[in-house]
């Protein structure tokens, strides 16, 4: 039998799904907004939790921040698991190549030994925090609400995860594979007097409760005096004391926080244009996190760069604060 | 400026073990300032007892650039296909448009709890505090956020050209007959974290799991459908990585200390039952639901769990772990169950999602053939009087709205094994309320956290009660349920999706 | 002994793969399915990055396995050279 296939008869019966022609309209979805619209169930949970019985399963009162729609956290980037993991490839690539050249060209054996021990002393440990921060990003996308803000802190949790392998393999490019410096940079996280105040604030973010003051605390908050102090000041101390090869090493961290950010800040403003009560309890949590992470920089700051960085890096923090709309 | 450079000595060679450990399991420090036990304090209230997370075996030694790289070499294979799929309206070649039915259940019924299994591997990738085993958890909750999405972009083609799909988001969590794998993950989600993973990561993943995925996705292969052939490939590819994480983590278990083996044993008795139960559905859609079929219920039951399962748990009899409870029971109900379900849907069909029918002339015998014992004595003559009352216009259905077993959550449609024409019964008192059960194990289930499960929302008590607007069935299914009532439901023959088809296929 | 298995996916690839699995486990019985490729073998069953790269003509890594694969039964045993499924009795 032959078949005939009119085009005319093909057309579809619907565009998208309900949900997400509720909220899009009659038109075809893109593979984003399917992927993430109302994926997370939100009625008739049938258990209490053991671990929690004060709250259902999936409930927005794991935070005290509110809402009306938790899928107001549109990302910017759109990502769904599968753009995800392929932008992430692309970068994983180049930093592939990158730490191949390095090595391949023996780059670690031509870096003055101060910046051998400048990285060794204040970069590696961080791959401590980053775990923290694996963690705190992992506590969000279990007790969030909503797949739109949920899925962008797993991925961010995963980014976490693999900066802090690609620090440990910087510690081993410049051990030759021995994993000295990573003991010894373990040993400054552990004991060194000016890390102390930093691996004290990372364990005191460990047991925070409230999921989204604790993305405040570690995204917003921890991340940029980091970001800022390690990747960006640091790194002009690296080149002036003639480490710049240390920045092949460091690309794919530039490139994460570039991509981060973009979606940090679109749920920085999207969370304070909600309510005049999220803006005023996000200014108190961001300030009472703001107070602690100076405090917790501080000794760090001076010892790795000096009296002024500190300032500079919470001058960038309290512009980002200000652009979200937060005085 | 002292231009001392670094000395290093040559690069030793790391092997895979070596390098996972200092990438991996090294960056857990002890705690100075806050007692660990807040940092992580879900991991003892269960009575499982871990004396040294530095034991735990980390299977497959994945990091992170290594899982972008592969894993996005699969989703850029993927979605090429689905793509395709797309553009070449890759819907009009399935076998027959009742397959698409099978499909209809697969989103609304297993999508949504891909999903779940990603929310409860997040919550126990964040409480391990062992960090071996929780990153390989955190690895699992976002490839089954990955499933999730696939097969949600997978069906969106049929979506487009079927009924039943559109409203799978509403529909999780409310409709009666979704409530049994909605509830079985809800139970193992608000269980401790030790039994999630034994439940989820053990039992379903390595005991069960198969049975989905293996012959539905060859089914689905025999039924001309490569979007869920190539989702369902793709998704078993990291299912190997979460098999081998359950095995581990019980072996990890069992290791740790002799008092958690009697706990360890109790929960795969608890979800090996609830997991059989629950692949009552997948039985069905085997045996009934796809037109070109694969294997039957019961050969896949042998492969999958009675060879591969027998084979598991004779090497954890070192242990002390015997096979399940009921193992013995459900190697009886093998013969059975398939065709006790999909009569209950075929009989309840106006209250479904999707189509249901009466087997054609040839699928009926080729179940009297792959189910010599039962079918011909017990099953087929119910059918050959439904296609009596059907030809002489009198498609029957049953009005009344089935009771519920408290457990599971399935229609009391099972029977005594030893009277396959007597439908089983149980019950229990408890806090002056009478409580109903299919079965012996979910009665046991039910009796060793009655807590738990007089909690449960039972879709059939919550209609009666009013709490799905009404006040007749009909506006609970449009209403409350979104079905495009008259369309999403009924019988196959006479439905829109056949109309269609038939249109498309240019026959009368 | 109990059977230890592992499905690959009926793709390019995955011929090149079970071709290295039969030369290195002999006892070991292949069993095409649709879409998918079924090897089994009495207790102990090995796939060997060496055997696969000769096979393939290019350097293989051995978690390029993890591409093809869709399910296995046994203790899994991974390392830079090979993987091993065992199951102890």
């Amino acid at each position: 039998m032959s078949i005939q296939i009119k085009t005319s008869t093909l057309e579809p019966v619907r565009n998208t799904f309900a949900h997400i022609e509720r909220r899009f309209g009659d038109k075809p979805a893109t593979r984003y907004q399917e992927a993430t619209y109302d994926v997370q169930a939100e009625t008739n949970f049938h258990y209490r939790p053991l671990w929690d019985p004060q709250h259902e399963l999936n409930d927005p009162n794991r935070t005290a921040l509110k809402m009306a729609d938790w899928y107001a956290f549109k990302d910017p980037r759109q990502f769904y698991y599968g753009t995800y993991v392929q932008q992430r490839a692309r970068m994983q690539e180049n930093a592939e190549s990158n730490y191949a050249f390095f090595e391949k060209r023996g780059l670690a054996e031509r870096l003055p030994a101060e910046v051998r021990d400048l990285v060794v002393r204040f970069l590696i440990p961080l791959r401590h925090l980053e775990q923290a921060a694996n963690l705190n990003n992992m506590y969000g996308t279990a007790y969030g609400y909503g797949t739109a803000i949920t899925q962008a802190l797993l991925y961010n949790a995963m980014d976490r995860l693999g900066i802090a392998q690609y620090l440990s393999r910087i510690g081993l490019i410049l051990d030759g594979n021995s994993s000295d410096a990573l003991q010894e940079a373990k040993g400054y996280w552990m004991n060194d007097a000016v890390w102390q105040p930093l691996r004290a604030l990372c364990e005191e973010t460990l047991v925070q409760k409230d999921w989204f003051e604790l993305f405040l605390a570690q995204d917003l908050v921890i991340d940029t005096l980091m970001f800022n102090l390690f990747y960006v000041q640091l790194d002009e101390k690296l080149v002036a004391d003639d480490g710049q090869d240390i920045a092949m090493l460091t690309e794919f961290m530039q490139e994460w926080n570039k991509d981060t950010s973009r979606w940090l800040e679109a749920v920085l403003k999207i969370a304070v244009s909600e309510s005049e009560e999220n803006k005023t309890l996000m200014t108190e949590w961001i300030s009472k996190w703001r107070g602690k992470a100076a405090e917790a920089f501080a000794p760090l700051a001076i010892e790795m760069l000096g009296e002024d960085a500190l300032t500079i890096a919470l001058a960038e923090l309290d512009k980002r604060v200000a652009k979200a709309g937060i005085k | 400026m002292n231009k001392n450079k670094v000395t290093t000595m040559a690069a030793k060679k790391l092997s895979l073990k070596e390098k996972y450990s200092l990438l991996t399991r090294d960056l857990d420090w002890e705690f100075s300032y806050q007692d660990r036990k807040d940092a992580f304090p879900m991991e003892e209230f269960e009575g499982i007892k871990i004396t040294d997370w530095s034991k735990w075996e980390d299977p497959f030694r994945l990091t992170m650039d290594a899982y972008w790289k592969y894993q996005a070499e699969k989703e850029k294979k993927l979605y090429a296909i689905l793509d395709a799929f797309a553009q070449n309206n890759g819907h009009l070649n399935v076998s027959d448009p009742r397959y698409v039915n099978a499909i209809k259940l697969f989103l609304t019924g297993i999508s949504p709890q891909e999903y779940q299994a990603h929310q409860g591997f997040a919550h126990i990738g964040r409480q391990y505090g062992g960090v071996g085993a929780r990153i390989a958890c955190q690895m699992q909750s976002i490839d089954e956020l990955r499933h999730v999405q696939t097969q949600v972009h997978a069906m969106s083609q049929f979506n487009k050209y079927f009924d039943g799909f559109q409203s799978w988001s509403n529909m999780q969590d409310r409709v009666w007959y979704l409530s049994v794998p909605t509830s079985f993950f809800h139970d193992a989600r608000s269980a401790g974290p030790f039994e999630f993973l034994v439940a989820i990561g053990f039992s379903f993943e390595y005991v069960l799991t198969n049975l989905l995925f293996v012959p539905f996705m060859s089914g689905a292969a025999y039924n001309g459908d490569m979007a869920t052939v190539t989702f369902g490939f793709s998704a078993q590819s990291d299912e190997a990585r979460h098999m081998t994480l359950g095995l581990e983590v019980i072996k990890f278990l069992l290791e740790q200390h002799e008092d958690n083996v009697p706990i360890v044993q109790k929960w795969i008795d608890k979800w090996f039952w609830r997991g059989t139960r629950l692949l009552t559905l997948v039985g069905m859609m085997m045996d009934y639901m796809l037109p070109n079929k694969v294997m039957s219920w019961k050969e896949a039951w042998e492969v999958y769990f009675e060879e591969a399962g027998g084979a598991l748990f004779k090497d954890l009899a070192r242990y002390g772990i015997t096979m399940p409870k009921y193992a013995a029971l459900v190697e009886k109900e093998k013969e059975h169950i398939s065709h006790q379900a999909w009569w209950t849907f075929y009989t309840h069909g106006h209250a479904t999602g999707f189509h249901t029918w009466i087997p054609t002339d040839e699928e009926l015998d080729w179940l009297s053939e792959k189910y010599p014992e039962t079918f011909d004595k017990y099953y087929r003559p119910r059918w050959e009087m439904a296609k009596k009352l059907e030809a002489e216009g009198k498609r029957f259905y049953t009005k009344a709205l089935p009771q519920l077993c408290t457990t599971c959550q399935i229609p009391m449609l099972f029977t005594e094994m030893d009277d396959p024409t007597q439908i089983a019964y149980r019950d229990t008192v408890y806090n002056g309320d009478r409580y109903h059960f299919c079965s012996d194990g979910c009665k046991d289930i039910f009796h060793d956290e009655p807590e738990k499960y007089v909690q449960s929302w039972l879709p059939v008590h919550q209609i009666l009660q009013g709490n799905c607007g009404g006040p007749g069935v009909e506006q609970v299914l449009s209403d409350y349920y979104h079905f495009n009532v008259g369309a999403d439901n009924m019988d196959m023959k006479g439905s829109p999706d056949e109309k269609r088809w038939k249109q498309w296929k240019g026959v009368a | 002994m109990s059977k230890v298995y592992l499905a690959l996916q009926d793709n390019d690839e995955a011929r090149y793969i079970v071709e290295a699995i039969e030369e290195d486990n002999p006892e070991s019985t292949i069993i095409h399915q649709p879409a998918m490729i079924r090897i089994e073998a009495e207790g102990y069953l090995v796939v060997k990055r060496e055997t696969v790269e000769e096979k393939m003509g290019r350097d293989w890594d051995m978690q390029e396995l993890h591409l093809s694969l869709i399910t296995l039964g046994g203790n899994v045993d991974e390392d830079d050279d090979q993987l091993s499924l065992s199951w102890n009795e």
